[in-house]
Protein backbone atom coordinates (compact mmCIF):
# COMPACT_ATOMS: atom_id res chain seq x y z
CA UNK A 1 0.00 0.00 0.00
CA UNK A 2 0.97 3.61 -0.49
CA UNK A 3 0.41 6.57 1.81
CA UNK A 4 -2.78 7.64 3.50
CA UNK A 5 -3.50 11.20 2.43
CA UNK A 6 -5.69 13.40 4.63
CA UNK A 7 -7.20 16.59 3.23
CA UNK A 8 -7.00 19.31 5.89
CA UNK A 9 -10.20 21.31 6.26
CA UNK A 10 -10.05 24.78 7.72
CA UNK A 11 -12.07 27.97 7.90
CA UNK A 12 -11.14 31.42 9.17
CA UNK A 13 -7.64 30.33 10.16
CA UNK A 14 -8.74 27.30 12.17
CA UNK A 15 -8.41 23.64 11.34
CA UNK A 16 -11.63 21.68 11.74
CA UNK A 17 -11.78 18.93 14.38
CA UNK A 18 -12.52 16.35 11.70
CA UNK A 19 -9.03 16.94 10.28
CA UNK A 20 -7.39 15.75 13.51
CA UNK A 21 -9.84 12.88 13.85
CA UNK A 22 -8.93 11.73 10.33
CA UNK A 23 -5.21 12.07 11.03
CA UNK A 24 -5.58 9.89 14.13
CA UNK A 25 -7.46 7.20 12.24
CA UNK A 26 -5.12 7.49 9.26
CA UNK A 27 -2.28 6.65 11.64
CA UNK A 28 -3.92 3.32 12.46
CA UNK A 29 -4.42 2.53 8.77
CA UNK A 30 -0.83 3.53 7.94
CA UNK A 31 0.59 1.47 10.82
CA UNK A 32 -1.44 -1.56 9.74
CA UNK A 33 -0.07 -1.31 6.21
CA UNK A 34 3.45 -0.08 6.90
CA UNK A 35 2.95 3.26 5.19
CA UNK A 36 2.93 6.94 6.09
CA UNK A 37 0.39 9.62 6.82
CA UNK A 38 0.51 12.73 4.65
CA UNK A 39 -1.72 15.76 5.05
CA UNK A 40 -2.51 18.08 2.17
CA UNK A 41 -3.31 21.67 3.01
CA UNK A 42 -4.62 24.16 0.46
CA UNK A 43 -5.07 27.69 1.71
CA UNK A 44 -3.92 31.27 1.75
CA UNK A 45 -1.50 32.32 4.50
CA UNK A 46 -1.66 28.94 6.21
CA UNK A 47 1.94 28.43 7.33
CA UNK A 48 1.00 28.10 11.01
CA UNK A 49 -1.69 25.55 10.17
CA UNK A 50 0.93 23.50 8.32
CA UNK A 51 3.14 23.48 11.43
CA UNK A 52 0.19 22.37 13.52
CA UNK A 53 -0.58 19.51 11.10
CA UNK A 54 3.05 18.40 11.13
CA UNK A 55 2.58 17.39 14.79
CA UNK A 56 0.22 14.68 13.59
CA UNK A 57 1.36 13.85 10.04
CA UNK A 58 4.64 12.45 8.72
CA UNK A 59 4.50 14.92 5.88
CA UNK A 60 2.42 18.01 5.19
CA UNK A 61 2.01 19.06 1.57
CA UNK A 62 1.11 22.73 1.44
CA UNK A 63 -0.05 24.84 -1.45
CA UNK A 64 -0.25 28.38 -0.11
CA UNK A 65 -1.95 30.54 -2.71
CA UNK A 66 -4.42 33.43 -2.59
CA UNK A 67 -6.68 31.44 -4.92
CA UNK A 68 -7.58 29.43 -1.83
CA UNK A 69 -8.71 32.44 0.24
CA UNK A 70 -12.12 30.81 0.37
CA UNK A 71 -13.34 27.34 -0.55
CA UNK A 72 -14.44 26.69 -4.09
CA UNK A 73 -14.67 23.08 -5.27
CA UNK A 74 -14.05 24.24 -8.83
CA UNK A 75 -10.58 25.48 -7.75
CA UNK A 76 -9.80 22.80 -5.15
CA UNK A 77 -10.75 19.86 -7.33
CA UNK A 78 -8.26 20.24 -10.22
CA UNK A 79 -5.41 21.10 -7.83
CA UNK A 80 -6.13 18.15 -5.57
CA UNK A 81 -6.50 15.83 -8.55
CA UNK A 82 -3.00 16.92 -9.68
CA UNK A 83 -1.50 16.40 -6.23
CA UNK A 84 -3.15 12.99 -5.86
CA UNK A 85 -2.04 11.82 -9.31
CA UNK A 86 1.50 12.85 -8.43
CA UNK A 87 1.58 11.17 -5.01
CA UNK A 88 -0.56 8.13 -5.76
CA UNK A 89 -1.78 7.60 -2.18
CA UNK A 90 -3.72 4.39 -1.58
CA UNK A 91 -6.49 6.27 0.08
CA UNK A 92 -7.56 9.91 0.40
CA UNK A 93 -9.55 10.91 3.49
CA UNK A 94 -11.85 13.94 3.29
CA UNK A 95 -14.27 15.12 5.99
CA UNK A 96 -17.94 14.27 5.46
CA UNK A 97 -18.81 17.94 5.87
CA UNK A 98 -20.48 20.55 3.68
CA UNK A 99 -17.01 21.08 2.21
CA UNK A 100 -16.19 17.40 1.68
CA UNK A 101 -19.60 16.46 0.33
CA UNK A 102 -19.30 19.24 -2.27
CA UNK A 103 -15.81 18.17 -3.29
CA UNK A 104 -15.26 14.42 -2.95
CA UNK A 105 -17.70 13.05 -5.56
CA UNK A 106 -16.39 15.40 -8.23
CA UNK A 107 -12.82 14.49 -7.32
CA UNK A 108 -13.73 10.80 -7.59
CA UNK A 109 -15.00 11.33 -11.15
CA UNK A 110 -11.89 13.33 -12.09
CA UNK A 111 -9.68 10.50 -10.78
CA UNK A 112 -11.99 7.71 -11.95
CA UNK A 113 -11.75 6.40 -8.38
CA UNK A 114 -14.17 4.70 -5.98
CA UNK A 115 -15.64 6.76 -3.16
CA UNK A 116 -17.22 5.51 0.05
CA UNK A 117 -18.98 8.37 1.81
CA UNK A 118 -19.64 9.05 5.47
CA UNK A 119 -17.46 6.18 6.71
CA UNK A 120 -17.23 5.51 10.43
CA UNK A 121 -14.36 3.07 10.06
CA UNK A 122 -11.61 2.30 7.58
CA UNK A 123 -9.65 -0.90 8.06
CA UNK A 124 -6.93 -2.83 6.27
CA UNK A 125 -7.91 -6.46 5.68
CA UNK A 126 -5.11 -8.37 4.01
CA UNK A 127 -4.10 -6.08 1.17
CA UNK A 128 -7.56 -4.52 0.89
CA UNK A 129 -9.18 -1.48 2.39
CA UNK A 130 -12.63 -1.89 3.86
CA UNK A 131 -14.86 1.00 4.81
CA UNK A 132 -17.79 0.83 7.22
CA UNK A 133 -20.70 3.20 6.81
CA UNK A 134 -24.19 3.47 8.25
CA UNK A 135 -27.47 3.19 6.41
CA UNK A 136 -31.16 3.48 7.34
CA UNK A 137 -30.57 6.23 9.87
CA UNK A 138 -27.88 4.31 11.74
CA UNK A 139 -29.80 1.03 12.04
CA UNK A 140 -27.62 -0.99 9.66
CA UNK A 141 -23.88 -0.97 9.06
CA UNK A 142 -22.59 -1.58 5.56
CA UNK A 143 -19.08 -2.84 4.76
CA UNK A 144 -17.76 -1.42 1.52
CA UNK A 145 -14.84 -2.58 -0.64
CA UNK A 146 -13.03 -0.55 -3.26
CA UNK A 147 -12.53 -3.23 -5.93
CA UNK A 148 -8.74 -3.18 -5.60
CA UNK A 149 -8.46 0.36 -7.01
CA UNK A 150 -5.00 1.96 -6.88
CA UNK A 151 -6.46 5.12 -5.34
CA UNK A 152 -9.61 5.12 -3.19
CA UNK A 153 -11.51 8.02 -1.66
CA UNK A 154 -13.49 8.18 1.55
CA UNK A 155 -15.39 10.93 3.29
CA UNK A 156 -15.19 10.50 7.05
CA UNK A 157 -18.02 11.19 9.51
CA UNK A 158 -17.11 13.96 11.94
CA UNK A 159 -16.62 12.79 15.55
CA UNK A 160 -16.38 9.13 14.45
CA UNK A 161 -12.79 9.00 15.71
CA UNK A 162 -10.96 10.53 18.64
CA UNK A 163 -8.06 12.82 17.80
CA UNK A 164 -4.61 11.80 19.11
CA UNK A 165 -2.13 13.77 21.15
CA UNK A 166 1.12 13.72 19.23
CA UNK A 167 4.19 15.77 18.46
CA UNK A 168 5.76 14.01 15.55
CA UNK A 169 7.48 16.92 13.91
CA UNK A 170 6.66 15.78 10.39
CA UNK A 171 8.14 17.61 7.44
CA UNK A 172 6.40 20.49 5.68
CA UNK A 173 6.74 20.45 1.91
CA UNK A 174 5.67 23.43 -0.19
CA UNK A 175 4.01 22.42 -3.44
CA UNK A 176 4.06 24.48 -6.61
CA UNK A 177 1.01 22.89 -8.24
CA UNK A 178 -0.65 25.29 -10.67
CA UNK A 179 -3.73 26.95 -9.18
CA UNK A 180 -6.36 27.98 -11.73
CA UNK A 181 -8.27 31.26 -11.47
CA UNK A 182 -11.73 31.00 -9.98
CA UNK A 183 -13.87 30.01 -12.97
CA UNK A 184 -16.81 32.16 -14.06
CA UNK A 185 -19.09 29.13 -13.85
CA UNK A 186 -18.78 28.93 -10.07
CA UNK A 187 -18.05 32.14 -8.25
CA UNK A 188 -17.87 32.63 -4.47
CA UNK A 189 -20.00 35.55 -3.30
CA UNK A 190 -19.87 35.72 0.51
CA UNK A 191 -20.29 33.97 3.82
CA UNK A 192 -23.38 34.96 5.78
CA UNK A 193 -23.44 34.42 9.55
CA UNK A 194 -26.75 33.36 11.06
CA UNK A 195 -28.62 36.19 12.76
CA UNK A 196 -28.88 35.94 16.54
CA UNK A 197 -32.29 34.84 17.74
CA UNK A 198 -34.40 35.72 20.78
CA UNK A 199 -33.06 32.87 22.88
CA UNK A 200 -29.46 31.67 23.00
CA UNK A 201 -29.79 27.91 23.62
CA UNK A 202 -26.03 27.58 24.17
CA UNK A 203 -26.31 29.62 27.39
CA UNK A 204 -28.85 27.44 29.20
CA UNK A 205 -27.96 24.75 31.78
CA UNK A 206 -31.04 22.76 30.82
CA UNK A 207 -32.04 22.06 27.22
CA UNK A 208 -35.21 20.18 26.30
CA UNK A 209 -34.98 19.13 22.67
CA UNK A 210 -37.76 17.83 20.50
CA UNK A 211 -37.57 15.99 17.20
CA UNK A 212 -39.71 14.47 14.51
CA UNK A 213 -41.50 12.35 17.14
CA UNK A 214 -43.49 15.39 18.29
CA UNK A 215 -45.63 14.80 15.16
CA UNK A 216 -47.90 17.86 15.44
CA UNK A 217 -47.31 21.51 16.27
CA UNK A 218 -50.26 21.24 18.67
CA UNK A 219 -48.12 18.99 20.90
CA UNK A 220 -45.51 21.70 21.50
CA UNK A 221 -47.05 23.11 24.74
CA UNK A 222 -46.37 19.75 26.40
CA UNK A 223 -42.66 20.34 25.87
CA UNK A 224 -42.71 24.03 26.71
CA UNK A 225 -44.39 23.14 30.00
CA UNK A 226 -41.67 20.63 30.92
CA UNK A 227 -38.96 23.09 29.93
CA UNK A 228 -40.46 25.81 32.13
CA UNK A 229 -40.70 23.39 35.04
CA UNK A 230 -37.02 22.47 34.71
CA UNK A 231 -35.93 26.04 34.04
CA UNK A 232 -34.69 25.15 30.59
CA UNK A 233 -35.02 26.23 26.99
CA UNK A 234 -36.71 24.35 24.16
CA UNK A 235 -34.41 23.30 21.33
CA UNK A 236 -34.90 20.85 18.48
CA UNK A 237 -33.52 18.71 15.70
CA UNK A 238 -33.74 19.59 12.02
CA UNK A 239 -37.24 18.29 11.11
CA UNK A 240 -38.86 20.67 13.61
CA UNK A 241 -37.19 23.67 11.95
CA UNK A 242 -38.06 22.33 8.48
CA UNK A 243 -41.70 22.15 9.58
CA UNK A 244 -41.49 25.77 10.73
CA UNK A 245 -42.42 25.01 14.35
CA UNK A 246 -39.24 26.52 15.82
CA UNK A 247 -36.75 29.02 14.37
CA UNK A 248 -33.39 27.90 13.00
CA UNK A 249 -31.52 29.30 16.01
CA UNK A 250 -33.10 26.56 18.17
CA UNK A 251 -31.60 23.77 16.07
CA UNK A 252 -28.98 21.59 17.74
CA UNK A 253 -26.56 19.80 15.44
CA UNK A 254 -23.77 20.17 12.94
CA UNK A 255 -25.62 22.70 10.79
CA UNK A 256 -27.08 24.42 13.87
CA UNK A 257 -25.80 25.04 17.40
CA UNK A 258 -23.48 23.03 19.61
CA UNK A 259 -24.69 22.93 23.21
CA UNK A 260 -23.03 21.62 26.38
CA UNK A 261 -25.72 21.99 29.06
CA UNK A 262 -25.77 20.22 32.42
CA UNK A 263 -28.97 18.44 31.37
CA UNK A 264 -30.13 17.59 27.84
CA UNK A 265 -33.47 15.85 27.40
CA UNK A 266 -34.04 14.57 23.86
CA UNK A 267 -37.72 13.89 23.27
CA UNK A 268 -38.80 12.16 20.05
CA UNK A 269 -35.33 12.77 18.60
CA UNK A 270 -34.00 9.74 16.68
CA UNK A 271 -30.38 10.79 17.13
CA UNK A 272 -28.92 11.11 13.65
CA UNK A 273 -25.19 11.83 13.83
CA UNK A 274 -25.71 15.43 12.68
CA UNK A 275 -27.82 16.03 15.80
CA UNK A 276 -25.62 14.06 18.20
CA UNK A 277 -22.61 16.12 17.04
CA UNK A 278 -24.27 19.16 18.61
CA UNK A 279 -25.14 17.70 22.04
CA UNK A 280 -22.88 14.77 22.85
CA UNK A 281 -20.85 16.80 25.35
CA UNK A 282 -23.84 17.54 27.60
CA UNK A 283 -23.22 16.38 31.20
CA UNK A 284 -26.39 14.32 31.57
CA UNK A 285 -28.35 13.18 28.53
CA UNK A 286 -31.85 11.73 28.79
CA UNK A 287 -33.67 10.27 25.79
CA UNK A 288 -37.39 9.60 25.48
CA UNK A 289 -38.30 7.75 22.30
CA UNK A 290 -40.72 5.04 21.31
CA UNK A 291 -38.22 3.29 19.04
CA UNK A 292 -35.89 1.17 21.22
CA UNK A 293 -33.44 1.01 18.27
CA UNK A 294 -33.21 4.80 17.91
CA UNK A 295 -29.52 5.79 17.82
CA UNK A 296 -30.21 8.48 20.46
CA UNK A 297 -30.13 5.74 23.12
CA UNK A 298 -26.45 5.19 22.28
CA UNK A 299 -25.70 8.83 23.04
CA UNK A 300 -27.88 9.06 26.18
CA UNK A 301 -27.10 8.21 29.81
CA UNK A 302 -30.73 7.51 30.73
CA UNK A 303 -33.53 6.42 28.46
CA UNK A 304 -37.25 5.81 28.50
CA UNK A 305 -38.69 3.73 25.68
CA UNK A 306 -42.22 4.96 25.28
CA UNK A 307 -44.72 7.27 23.64
CA UNK A 308 -43.74 10.85 24.42
CA UNK A 309 -47.42 11.81 24.55
CA UNK A 310 -47.75 9.57 27.61
CA UNK A 311 -44.28 9.88 29.14
CA UNK A 312 -43.95 13.67 29.07
CA UNK A 313 -47.22 14.38 30.93
CA UNK A 314 -46.35 11.67 33.49
CA UNK A 315 -42.87 13.12 33.96
CA UNK A 316 -44.24 16.65 34.29
CA UNK A 317 -46.65 15.39 36.96
CA UNK A 318 -43.92 13.54 38.92
CA UNK A 319 -41.60 16.53 38.93
CA UNK A 320 -44.45 18.81 40.01
CA UNK A 321 -45.16 16.36 42.85
CA UNK A 322 -41.53 16.34 43.93
CA UNK A 323 -41.57 20.12 44.02
CA UNK A 324 -44.79 20.28 46.08
CA UNK B 1 -36.79 27.09 -18.14
CA UNK B 2 -36.60 23.29 -18.17
CA UNK B 3 -35.85 21.53 -14.94
CA UNK B 4 -35.08 17.88 -14.27
CA UNK B 5 -35.66 16.61 -10.74
CA UNK B 6 -34.02 13.35 -9.65
CA UNK B 7 -36.17 11.53 -7.09
CA UNK B 8 -35.91 8.28 -5.18
CA UNK B 9 -38.43 6.10 -3.44
CA UNK B 10 -37.23 5.09 0.02
CA UNK B 11 -38.67 3.04 2.88
CA UNK B 12 -39.67 4.92 6.01
CA UNK B 13 -37.52 3.28 8.67
CA UNK B 14 -37.65 6.07 11.25
CA UNK B 15 -39.51 4.04 13.86
CA UNK B 16 -39.25 0.62 12.23
CA UNK B 17 -37.44 -2.47 13.40
CA UNK B 18 -35.10 -2.79 10.42
CA UNK B 19 -34.14 -6.40 9.59
CA UNK B 20 -31.33 -7.43 7.27
CA UNK B 21 -32.63 -9.73 4.49
CA UNK B 22 -31.49 -13.36 4.65
CA UNK B 23 -29.49 -13.04 1.42
CA UNK B 24 -27.57 -10.14 2.98
CA UNK B 25 -28.08 -7.85 -0.01
CA UNK B 26 -30.37 -5.38 1.70
CA UNK B 27 -33.12 -5.11 4.28
CA UNK B 28 -36.53 -6.77 4.57
CA UNK B 29 -38.80 -4.30 2.79
CA UNK B 30 -42.09 -5.99 3.67
CA UNK B 31 -44.28 -3.83 5.86
CA UNK B 32 -42.18 -0.71 5.44
CA UNK B 33 -44.12 2.24 4.02
CA UNK B 34 -42.56 3.61 0.82
CA UNK B 35 -42.32 7.33 0.21
CA UNK B 36 -40.39 9.97 -1.72
CA UNK B 37 -36.99 10.71 -0.19
CA UNK B 38 -37.47 13.74 2.03
CA UNK B 39 -34.97 16.15 0.47
CA UNK B 40 -36.12 15.09 -3.03
CA UNK B 41 -39.60 16.31 -2.08
CA UNK B 42 -38.14 19.74 -1.32
CA UNK B 43 -36.23 19.62 -4.64
CA UNK B 44 -39.48 18.91 -6.49
CA UNK B 45 -41.22 21.79 -4.72
CA UNK B 46 -38.38 24.15 -5.65
CA UNK B 47 -38.73 23.10 -9.29
CA UNK B 48 -42.50 23.61 -9.23
CA UNK B 49 -42.08 27.09 -7.71
CA UNK B 50 -39.64 28.04 -10.48
CA UNK B 51 -41.96 26.62 -13.14
CA UNK B 52 -44.89 28.66 -11.80
CA UNK B 53 -42.70 31.74 -11.97
CA UNK B 54 -41.06 31.20 -15.34
CA UNK B 55 -42.88 28.47 -17.27
CA UNK B 56 -41.11 25.48 -18.77
CA UNK B 57 -41.14 21.76 -18.14
CA UNK B 58 -40.44 19.89 -14.93
CA UNK B 59 -39.31 16.34 -15.67
CA UNK B 60 -39.00 13.91 -12.78
CA UNK B 61 -36.66 10.98 -13.18
CA UNK B 62 -35.95 7.97 -10.99
CA UNK B 63 -33.94 4.80 -11.15
CA UNK B 64 -35.88 2.21 -9.25
CA UNK B 65 -38.26 -0.74 -9.15
CA UNK B 66 -41.87 -0.82 -10.41
CA UNK B 67 -43.12 0.52 -7.08
CA UNK B 68 -41.18 3.76 -7.58
CA UNK B 69 -43.69 4.75 -10.28
CA UNK B 70 -45.94 5.72 -7.36
CA UNK B 71 -43.46 8.44 -6.46
CA UNK B 72 -43.30 9.66 -10.07
CA UNK B 73 -47.12 9.80 -10.24
CA UNK B 74 -47.26 11.74 -6.98
CA UNK B 75 -44.76 14.22 -8.47
CA UNK B 76 -46.96 14.58 -11.57
CA UNK B 77 -50.02 15.01 -9.36
CA UNK B 78 -48.26 18.00 -7.82
CA UNK B 79 -47.38 19.51 -11.19
CA UNK B 80 -44.39 17.75 -12.79
CA UNK B 81 -44.97 17.66 -16.54
CA UNK B 82 -43.03 14.52 -17.54
CA UNK B 83 -41.83 11.39 -15.78
CA UNK B 84 -39.02 9.01 -16.67
CA UNK B 85 -38.12 5.75 -14.97
CA UNK B 86 -34.81 4.02 -15.61
CA UNK B 87 -35.98 0.43 -15.38
CA UNK B 88 -33.78 -2.55 -16.13
CA UNK B 89 -32.61 -5.52 -14.05
CA UNK B 90 -29.14 -4.47 -15.25
CA UNK B 91 -29.37 -1.42 -12.94
CA UNK B 92 -29.73 -3.61 -9.84
CA UNK B 93 -27.15 -3.35 -7.09
CA UNK B 94 -25.53 -0.20 -8.42
CA UNK B 95 -23.59 2.18 -6.19
CA UNK B 96 -23.77 5.98 -6.35
CA UNK B 97 -21.38 6.00 -9.32
CA UNK B 98 -23.49 3.56 -11.36
CA UNK B 99 -26.69 5.40 -10.49
CA UNK B 100 -25.23 8.77 -11.43
CA UNK B 101 -23.83 7.31 -14.65
CA UNK B 102 -27.26 6.04 -15.74
CA UNK B 103 -28.89 9.35 -14.79
CA UNK B 104 -26.18 11.27 -16.68
CA UNK B 105 -26.81 9.22 -19.83
CA UNK B 106 -30.57 9.89 -19.58
CA UNK B 107 -30.37 13.58 -18.63
CA UNK B 108 -27.52 14.27 -21.05
CA UNK B 109 -29.98 13.54 -23.85
CA UNK B 110 -32.57 16.02 -22.59
CA UNK B 111 -32.81 19.78 -22.99
CA UNK B 112 -32.39 21.15 -19.50
CA UNK B 113 -31.34 24.34 -17.75
CA UNK B 114 -31.26 23.03 -14.22
CA UNK B 115 -31.09 19.65 -12.50
CA UNK B 116 -32.29 19.45 -8.90
CA UNK B 117 -31.75 16.54 -6.54
CA UNK B 118 -32.22 16.04 -2.83
CA UNK B 119 -28.96 16.49 -0.97
CA UNK B 120 -29.02 13.02 0.56
CA UNK B 121 -30.99 9.78 0.29
CA UNK B 122 -32.38 8.85 3.69
CA UNK B 123 -31.94 5.10 3.09
CA UNK B 124 -28.31 4.77 2.02
CA UNK B 125 -27.16 8.20 3.19
CA UNK B 126 -24.74 8.42 0.25
CA UNK B 127 -24.81 12.17 -0.39
CA UNK B 128 -23.00 11.50 -3.68
CA UNK B 129 -25.28 11.16 -6.69
CA UNK B 130 -25.93 14.88 -7.32
CA UNK B 131 -22.29 15.96 -7.48
CA UNK B 132 -21.19 12.82 -9.35
CA UNK B 133 -23.96 13.47 -11.88
CA UNK B 134 -22.84 17.11 -12.32
CA UNK B 135 -19.26 16.07 -12.97
CA UNK B 136 -20.36 13.39 -15.44
CA UNK B 137 -22.57 15.92 -17.24
CA UNK B 138 -19.70 18.42 -17.19
CA UNK B 139 -21.76 21.16 -15.52
CA UNK B 140 -21.19 23.12 -12.27
CA UNK B 141 -22.83 22.11 -9.01
CA UNK B 142 -23.76 23.37 -5.57
CA UNK B 143 -24.72 21.21 -2.60
CA UNK B 144 -26.80 21.55 0.60
CA UNK B 145 -28.70 24.49 -0.86
CA UNK B 146 -31.22 26.24 1.40
CA UNK B 147 -31.66 29.43 -0.67
CA UNK B 148 -31.94 29.78 -4.40
CA UNK B 149 -32.54 32.67 -6.76
CA UNK B 150 -32.62 32.27 -10.53
CA UNK B 151 -30.83 35.01 -12.42
CA UNK B 152 -29.90 35.60 -16.05
CA UNK B 153 -28.21 32.37 -17.15
CA UNK B 154 -27.06 31.78 -13.60
CA UNK B 155 -28.37 30.89 -10.20
CA UNK B 156 -27.34 32.39 -6.88
CA UNK B 157 -27.52 29.83 -4.10
CA UNK B 158 -26.98 29.74 -0.36
CA UNK B 159 -25.20 26.59 0.84
CA UNK B 160 -25.72 25.51 4.40
CA UNK B 161 -22.35 25.01 6.08
CA UNK B 162 -21.68 23.91 9.64
CA UNK B 163 -22.69 26.03 12.62
CA UNK B 164 -25.40 28.02 10.85
CA UNK B 165 -22.99 29.62 8.37
CA UNK B 166 -24.30 30.17 4.84
CA UNK B 167 -22.04 30.24 1.79
CA UNK B 168 -23.42 32.25 -1.11
CA UNK B 169 -22.19 31.49 -4.58
CA UNK B 170 -23.18 32.03 -8.14
CA UNK B 171 -23.16 29.20 -10.65
CA UNK B 172 -23.79 29.32 -14.36
CA UNK B 173 -26.62 27.35 -15.90
CA UNK B 174 -27.01 24.58 -16.79
CA UNK B 175 -26.10 23.25 -13.38
CA UNK B 176 -26.91 20.61 -10.80
CA UNK B 177 -28.12 21.86 -7.41
CA UNK B 178 -28.68 19.55 -4.44
CA UNK B 179 -31.44 20.77 -2.17
CA UNK B 180 -31.47 20.63 1.62
CA UNK B 181 -34.69 20.11 3.56
CA UNK B 182 -36.45 23.22 4.84
CA UNK B 183 -35.79 25.38 1.74
CA UNK B 184 -39.56 25.66 1.08
CA UNK B 185 -42.87 24.17 2.17
CA UNK B 186 -43.64 21.17 -0.03
CA UNK B 187 -47.23 21.14 -1.23
CA UNK B 188 -49.68 18.26 -1.06
CA UNK B 189 -51.18 16.83 -4.21
CA UNK B 190 -54.83 17.60 -4.92
CA UNK B 191 -57.37 14.82 -5.38
CA UNK B 192 -57.86 15.99 -8.97
CA UNK B 193 -54.11 16.05 -9.56
CA UNK B 194 -53.82 12.48 -8.30
CA UNK B 195 -56.65 11.33 -10.54
CA UNK B 196 -55.08 12.95 -13.61
CA UNK B 197 -51.61 11.63 -12.81
CA UNK B 198 -52.95 8.08 -12.55
CA UNK B 199 -53.69 8.17 -16.28
CA UNK B 200 -50.36 9.66 -17.36
CA UNK B 201 -47.64 7.70 -19.16
CA UNK B 202 -44.29 7.11 -17.61
CA UNK B 203 -41.43 6.92 -20.06
CA UNK B 204 -39.40 3.84 -19.09
CA UNK B 205 -35.86 3.44 -20.33
CA UNK B 206 -33.66 0.34 -20.20
CA UNK B 207 -29.86 0.38 -20.13
CA UNK B 208 -29.73 -0.18 -23.91
CA UNK B 209 -32.00 2.85 -24.49
CA UNK B 210 -29.32 4.94 -22.76
CA UNK B 211 -26.52 3.40 -24.80
CA UNK B 212 -25.25 1.73 -21.63
CA UNK B 213 -23.59 -1.64 -21.87
CA UNK B 214 -24.70 -3.95 -19.04
CA UNK B 215 -21.07 -3.99 -17.83
CA UNK B 216 -21.39 -0.24 -17.18
CA UNK B 217 -24.65 -0.54 -15.25
CA UNK B 218 -25.70 -1.66 -11.78
CA UNK B 219 -23.37 -3.84 -9.75
CA UNK B 220 -21.03 -4.45 -12.72
CA UNK B 221 -20.75 -0.72 -13.38
CA UNK B 222 -20.05 0.18 -9.75
CA UNK B 223 -16.76 1.40 -8.33
CA UNK B 224 -17.44 0.16 -4.82
CA UNK B 225 -18.61 -3.27 -3.67
CA UNK B 226 -21.01 -4.11 -0.90
CA UNK B 227 -19.17 -6.68 1.25
CA UNK B 228 -21.89 -7.21 3.80
CA UNK B 229 -24.43 -5.80 6.20
CA UNK B 230 -24.44 -5.97 9.99
CA UNK B 231 -26.32 -4.45 12.86
CA UNK B 232 -24.26 -1.75 14.55
CA UNK B 233 -22.59 -3.19 17.64
CA UNK B 234 -24.67 -2.34 20.70
CA UNK B 235 -22.62 0.14 22.62
CA UNK B 236 -22.91 0.71 26.32
CA UNK B 237 -26.00 2.73 25.61
CA UNK B 238 -28.37 4.42 27.98
CA UNK B 239 -29.57 3.01 31.28
CA UNK B 240 -33.16 2.23 30.34
CA UNK B 241 -35.70 3.25 32.96
CA UNK B 242 -38.47 0.75 32.36
CA UNK B 243 -42.07 0.25 33.37
CA UNK B 244 -45.28 2.02 32.51
CA UNK B 245 -44.99 5.71 31.56
CA UNK B 246 -45.80 6.57 35.19
CA UNK B 247 -43.22 4.12 36.59
CA UNK B 248 -40.48 5.14 34.18
CA UNK B 249 -41.23 8.81 34.82
CA UNK B 250 -40.97 8.28 38.59
CA UNK B 251 -37.53 6.72 38.10
CA UNK B 252 -36.45 9.58 35.85
CA UNK B 253 -37.84 12.22 38.21
CA UNK B 254 -35.78 10.60 41.01
CA UNK B 255 -32.64 10.70 38.86
CA UNK B 256 -33.27 14.35 38.03
CA UNK B 257 -33.86 15.14 41.71
CA UNK B 258 -30.65 13.38 42.74
CA UNK B 259 -28.74 15.44 40.18
CA UNK B 260 -30.33 18.63 41.40
CA UNK B 261 -32.58 19.35 38.41
CA UNK B 262 -35.96 18.64 39.98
Amino acid sequence: MNDVLVLAEHLNGELKDVTFEMLAHARGVADASGTKVAAVLLGSGVGDLAERLAQQADEVLVRDHDGFAHYNSAVYQPVLADVIRGREPSVVMIGHTAFGVDLAPSLAVALDAPLASDVIDLAVEGSDLVGTRQTYGGKVNERVGFGGAAISLVTVRPAAFAPEEASRGGSVVALDTEVPDEPAFRRFVEYVEAAAGEVDITKSDVVIAIGRGIKEEENMPLITGLAELLGGVVACSRPVVDAGWLPKDRQVGSSGKTVKPKLYVAIGVSGQFQHVAGMKSAETIVAINKDPKAPIFQAAHYGIVGDLMKVVPALTEKITELRA
Amino acid sequence: MNIVVCVKQVPDTAEADVRIASDGSGIEMEGLPLQINESDNYALEEALLIKEDRDGEVTVITLGPDSSEEVLRMCMAKGATEAVRLADPAFDGGDAWATANALAKAIGGMEYDLVLTGCMASDDGMTQVGVTLAEMLGVPHATYVTEMEIGDGAVTVGRELEGGLLEKLEIKLPAVVTIQTGINEPRYASIMGIAKAAKRDIDTKAASDLGLDTAEAGKAGSKTTLLGLDYPPAGEGAEILDGTPAEASTKLADVLKEKGFA
